[in-house]
């Protein structure tokens, strides 16, 4: 056992381990911010967040299958995400817009369900690969470190996008309005903000960044199955809820802390144990919300609320 | 003749079997004062949240200028010109004193003219100048206030609506709320104004309706304002 620890703690240390479990919780973070963005101006918890991450997927590995250039596939990508975004804004959140977050949570686990289910009948349960990026998976050597590219551009493209937003919603009047509409929905009404632009920018930027996730997780990942990014969509909302959920830089951190911690467990955990790793990331999701139900990175009492 | 700046026609407003505004009919013309008082519960707060949209009217109509508006969104009868000015003064606290006047520019109809509109809203109420970079929340009751009037003058309202803006202020604060009531007033532009205070907003306005059990009970003017009887009845009826 204290071997076990041992060679476990020294894993922990390793810089190779580190920087894939920060490439890991840049990527989750983006997921969080997209889930948090949407909930912070519709109160809704979008569970089929993995499913327009899913649809990308498959959108780059058609692509690919076409023999399409780089680049169209990521078009197309973008393309197929954020039609699907606002197909859903339209469709199932706004008419769903005054009832109960609960009722909108199970509106979108049916989404979840349904997209699932139609990407299983086109494409079958084995899936197809995504193939066009596969150079991005090829390490660069620095000092005594192996670092694949892909995990380098995914910390540079969260990062930009991450900066993007914040200059967005703090520069912008229309980041203004996001934000006062995710704080006080109604009264921002009463001023005169638009529910719709809002919450339609808030839908496209979600769209956005999903397609950016679908990206990134096509070269780490190359076979696209319907049950794509669905595990990862699980994780990133407990990490969120672990963050702080009425808050997006909190369910930002929430998303990172848990990518970064998934990402240092399975790389530290023998090979032979790593089927546990959701075990022990949710056994630390559960300890977290024990003690600290608000929220890690959350000042002061949670809102009920908001739940 | 041109039509009132607002006109509420046989209002009719409510949630359950009662309704907490029934048969209410009053105008505010072009460049008028207008109070609305009576005691907690009379219907008040409904009436000016139902103007605005944000409650379903069950029966009569608003007019804006002459146009029905009822039905419409929040945001819409916003940007058709008026600004509410709501009870508890819902001001964004995390916001900046700065970014919750902007919020104001929301409900304008052009964007022309802002930057010049949000000096002069400054210079009226100097305190969101003075502070304008700290957190609202860490502002005093009275400062709020101000900042809450100043944002919805951001948006260059043709009709104005308050609620209660002196409630649970410092009697010296309150005096600079009535202050800058009488300003707006001189700008021209339309107010409907509902207090607590009765007496003061009876003889600052140019009508003041008393509102009981969301219904009509009468309509004040100026001179009445001496007359305590009066008032108390008005209240007592």
């Amino acid at each position: 056992m204290s071997a076990f620890l041992a060679s476990f703690f020294s894993d922990l240390r390793d810089p190779q381990v580190q920087i894939d479990a920060i490439g890991l919780g840049a990527v989750y973070a983006l997921m969080a911010v997209g889930i948090g963005l949407v909930f912070g101006v519709l109160r809704l918890v979008n569970f089929a967040y993995g499913q327009l991450i899913m649809a990308g997927a498959f959108s780059l590995a058609l692509a690919s299958e076409w023999d399409w250039p780089a680049w169209a596939g990521i078009v197309l990508c973008f393309a197929v995400v954020l039609a699907l975004s606002l197909a859903m804004e339209r469709l199932v959140f706004r008419p769903l817009r005054l009832q109960s977050p609960a009722v909108m949570l199970v509106a979108t686990f049916a989404v979840a369900f349904l997209l699932q289910s139609i990407a299983l009948l086109w494409f079958g349960p084995l899936g197809k690969p995504a193939a066009s990026l596969a150079t991005l998976n090829r390490p660069v050597t620095v000092g005594d470190v192996d670092i694949r590219k892909i995990t380098i551009v995914a910390i540079l493209l969260s990062a930009l996008c991450l900066l993007a937003l914040v200059l967005m919603l703090a520069r912008t009047s229309l980041g203004l309005q996001m934000r006062a509409a995710a704080m006080d929905f109604q009264t921002a009404r009463l001023l005169g903000v638009r529910a719709n632009t809002v919450i339609g920018a808030a839908v496209v930027i979600s769209g956005l960044l999903a397609a950016v996730v679908a990206v990134i997780l096509t070269v780490q990942f190359p076979l696209v199955t319907p049950g794509f990014a669905l595990q990862d969509t699980i994780i990133v909302l407990a990490g969120v809820v672990v963050g702080g959920m009425n808050r997006l830089l909190s369910a930002t951190l929430g998303g990172f802390a848990i990518g970064y911690v998934s990402g240092l467990l399975s790389g530290a955990l023998p090979t032979d144990q790593s089927q546990y790793l959701p075990s022990f990331v949710f056994g630390l999701v559960i300890l977290v919300l024990l003690l600290r139900p608000g929220g890690l990175f959350t000042r002061g009492a949670a809102t009920v609320e908001r739940v | 003749m041109t039509p009132p700046a607002l006109e509420l026609d046989g209002l009719e407003v409510g949630y359950g079997a009662v309704s907490a505004v029934r048969g209410l009919s009053l105008h505010v013309n072009e460049g008028e004062l207008v109070g609305l008082i009576g005691p907690n519960g009379a219907g008040k707060s409904t009436t000016l949240l139902a103007i605005m949209g944000a409650l379903p009217i069950r029966a009569g109509d608003v007019r804006l200028a002459g146009t029905s508006i009822r039905g419409r969104d929040p945001e819409r009868i916003a940007r058709a010109g008026v600004a509410l000015v709501p009870e508890g003064r819902r001001i964004y606290a995390e916001l900046t004193v700065e970014e919750n006047l902007r919020l104001g520019l929301a409900g304008r109809r052009e964007r022309a003219g802002a930057d010049a509109d949000l000096q002069a809203v400054q210079d009226l109420f100097p305190v969101t100048r003075e502070v304008r970079h700290r957190q609202a929340g860490a502002l005093s009751g009275g400062q709020q206030q101000q900042l809450a009037i100043a944002r919805a003058l951001v948006a260059r309202p043709r009709l104005l609506l308050l609620d209660e803006p002196s409630l649970g202020l410092a009697p010296k604060i309150v005096d600079v709320v009535f202050e800058a009531l009488a300003e707006i007033r001189r700008r021209e532009i339309a107010v409907l104004l509902v207090e607590q205070r009765a007496q003061r907003t009876v003889a600052l306005a140019d009508r003041t309706y008393v509102l009981a059990n969301g219904e009509l009970r009468l309509v004040l003017t100026p001179a009445d304002a001496a007359d305590t009887d009066k008032m108390v009845a008005a209240y007592l009826s």
